[in-house]
């Protein structure tokens, strides 16, 4: 793991890692996935993936509507709304 | 009635030796007095504590006998609170005010109890000693020179020092029991599924388990019976009659099967605490039980392949923090991709980052076979290794943590403090439920028996946790900034 692939991960996670940081943080993710690489040794050929502890397979409900409208609340909490819209920034001039 | 159980307490409420106003202001003045070194509430609802307090005393007038009724509790400042202020220890969430309570909130707040405030936790449950928090280190009561231990750090260190006689945690790899056992109190994980997850803040969604901080497991136990059960708006919530664990507390020990497993008792493990487990284990052999040595081949694995499934779900569950919808949102963003990426940065402490960083890898094309996939294989063995020991043993019993608590800032290097969790995260892995008890003293601070059990095995722990909690005092010993008072 080097710095340009730290850049590109960061990207996708939509983080920024300032250049003061960029040698610590490249150096202690390189450690984690060191330690994370025991896992290689190990052969799984043929061992099923498990997802779900009790590989249990996620209820279903009826499709019908249960929720109640909780627009204004929800609204409410949001940093900038305007006329029951979220605000962000202009995204086509 | 500051060191007085749960289980005390409500037969004293019911007695009528003192009312639960009483009871709970005596705890707010505790926190009033306490808090400002431990820093073990994040808030404080003082007001609406003192209001659930009084209407629990109207209730018992007019009849009502429900075990928790009038019993203050704390919450982890995880599980979302109506109205009030929950913010998961993240500056992202430090002024989220959410508009609905959680599964567990709902459930015992209609058990009776009176919510006294919300504790301090790592940021986003991601830690092993409470220091990643926005708000700040906690003291441990044993010694506020030392970490409680994490993510339930809060919440231990709350019902170690008499800050409350009960509290709510979650144990993702181990945040419930590490903190117990480096507090010296019960802390109680249940199996996945057990309690509902609704309204609990997602970091690692097929790990993620919300249970107890108590000072016994008969109180671990009062607490599960009003905790546990099918929630449909939880869909991992498990379809599963809920056992009566009070009920089952006193079962005799006689002919229990205890697996003793070898790789919790290797290399790491300081002296003191492996002498007093084995101590413990004798004392679990006098009372009738057999120990089994048994092997969990894949048990060092554990921690490699956690630390993938775990920062992969916590890359995708914390994507929802955009500043959009709610929580901190940066100042001036140029443009909508400097709004998330500011947003973000700013928000979220470095070991988050560091998560978010280490799991967006791991899903990332190209790599999700060599990481997400194969953690989810080594998954399985971790498991199997477990259901094949339950063929022979009744439940599995070792350490908790390999020494007690160690200093704040004594574990700066990630990949040391991940290790913190060896004997406990593999439980998770499995989706088993797991209990840590007081078992003894290193260096003046206290240490922890963890009981493991088959799937929904909870009756079982609690009860073999009960046992040993009478024939032994280790729960009983406070810490003296604590002590000496009534």
């Amino acid at each position: 793991m080097d710095k340009s692939e730290i850049d590109k991960i960061a990207k996708l996670a939509r983080l920024r890692v300032s250049s003061a940081d960029a040698n610590e943080v490249t150096a202690r993710i390189g450690e984690i996935l060191a330690m994370i690489d025991q896992m290689q040794a190990v052969d799984t050929e043929g061992v099923e993936p498990l997802a779900h502890p009790l590989d249990a397979v996620l209820r279903l409900r009826a499709d019908e509507v249960t929720e109640v409208d909780h627009r204004d609340e929800l609204l409410a909490l949001a940093p900038a709304s305007e006329n029951g819209l979220y605000l962000v920034p202009k995204v086509i001039e | 009635m500051l060191h007085l159980t749960v289980t005390e307490l409500s037969a004293a409420l019911s007695r009528g030796e003192f009312s639960s106003v009483e009871l709970t202001r005596m705890f707010l003045d505790r926190i009033n007095l306490l808090n400002p070194a431990l820093n073990a509430y994040i808030t404080v609802c003082e007001e609406s504590a003192l209001a659930a307090a009084a209407a629990a005393d109207q209730a018992r007038v007019r009849g009502d006998v429900r075990p928790l009724l009038g019993i203050p509790v704390a919450h982890k400042d995880i599980f979302c609170t109506r109205g009030l202020r929950t913010t998961c220890g993240s500056r992202i969430l430090r002024d989220f005010l959410p508009p609905y309570d959680a599964c567990v909130v709902e459930k015992l707040r209609q058990a009776g109890a009176v919510m006294l405030g919300k504790t301090n936790m790592d940021e986003f449950a991601m830690g092993s000693s409470n220091e990643t928090s926005f708000f700040g280190k906690v003291g441990n009561p044993f010694d506020t020179g030392r970490v409680p231990g994490g993510s339930s750090g809060g919440s231990a260190a709350a019902v170690a020092a008499g800050l409350c006689p009960m509290a709510t945690g979650t144990d993702t790899g181990g945040s419930i029991r590490q903190p117990a056992s480096f507090c010296g109190i019960t802390g109680f994980k249940p199996s996945y599924g057990r309690v509902s997850r609704w309204g609990m803040i997602a970091f690692a969604s097929s790990l993620d388990q919300a249970g107890t901080l108590t000072k016994t497991a008969a109180d671990a136990a009062l607490m599960m019976q009003a905790m546990a059960g099918l929630d449909p708006r939880d869909s991992t919530s498990v379809d599963r009659p809920v056992e009566d664990y009070t009920g089952e507390l006193g079962s005799s020990l006689a002919g229990l099967r205890v697996g003793v497993p070898r790789p919790h008792f290797a290399e790491g493990l300081s002296p003191g605490v492996e002498q007093g487990v084995r101590e413990a284990l004798a004392e679990l052999e006098r009372a009738g039980a057999s120990l089994i040595d048994i092997d969990l081949p894949n048990n060092h694995l554990s921690v490699p392949a956690y630390y993938v499934v775990a920062p992969a779900e916590a890359s995708a569950n914390l994507s929802r923090y955009d500043g959009v919808r709610y929580g901190y949102r940066c100042e001036e963003p140029a443009d909508l991709e400097d709004l998330y990426t500011r947003t973000r940065s700013e928000g979220f402490g470095d070991e988050v980052k560091r998560r978010i960083l280490v799991g967006t890898y791991a899903l990332s094309a190209g790599y999700y076979d060599a990481y997400y996939r194969k953690a989810q294989r080594i998954r399985r063995l971790i498991r199997q290794d477990f259901i094949s020991a339950f063929e022979q043993v009744d439940v599995i019993a070792g350490p908790t943590s390999p020494h007690v608590a160690f200093p704040h800032g004594a574990k700066a290097d990630p990949v040391e403090m991940y290790l913190e969790d060896i004997f406990t995260i593999a439980v998770n892995l499995a989706g088993l439920p797991g209990i840590s008890i007081p078992a003894g003293f290193e260096e003046g601070m206290p240490f922890g028996l963890q009981i493991i059990g088959p799937d929904f095995g909870e009756a079982r722990i609690l009860n073999v946790a009960r046992q040993f909690q009478q024939l032994t005092d280790w729960h009983k010993r406070l810490p003296v900034s604590t002590a000496g008072e009534s």
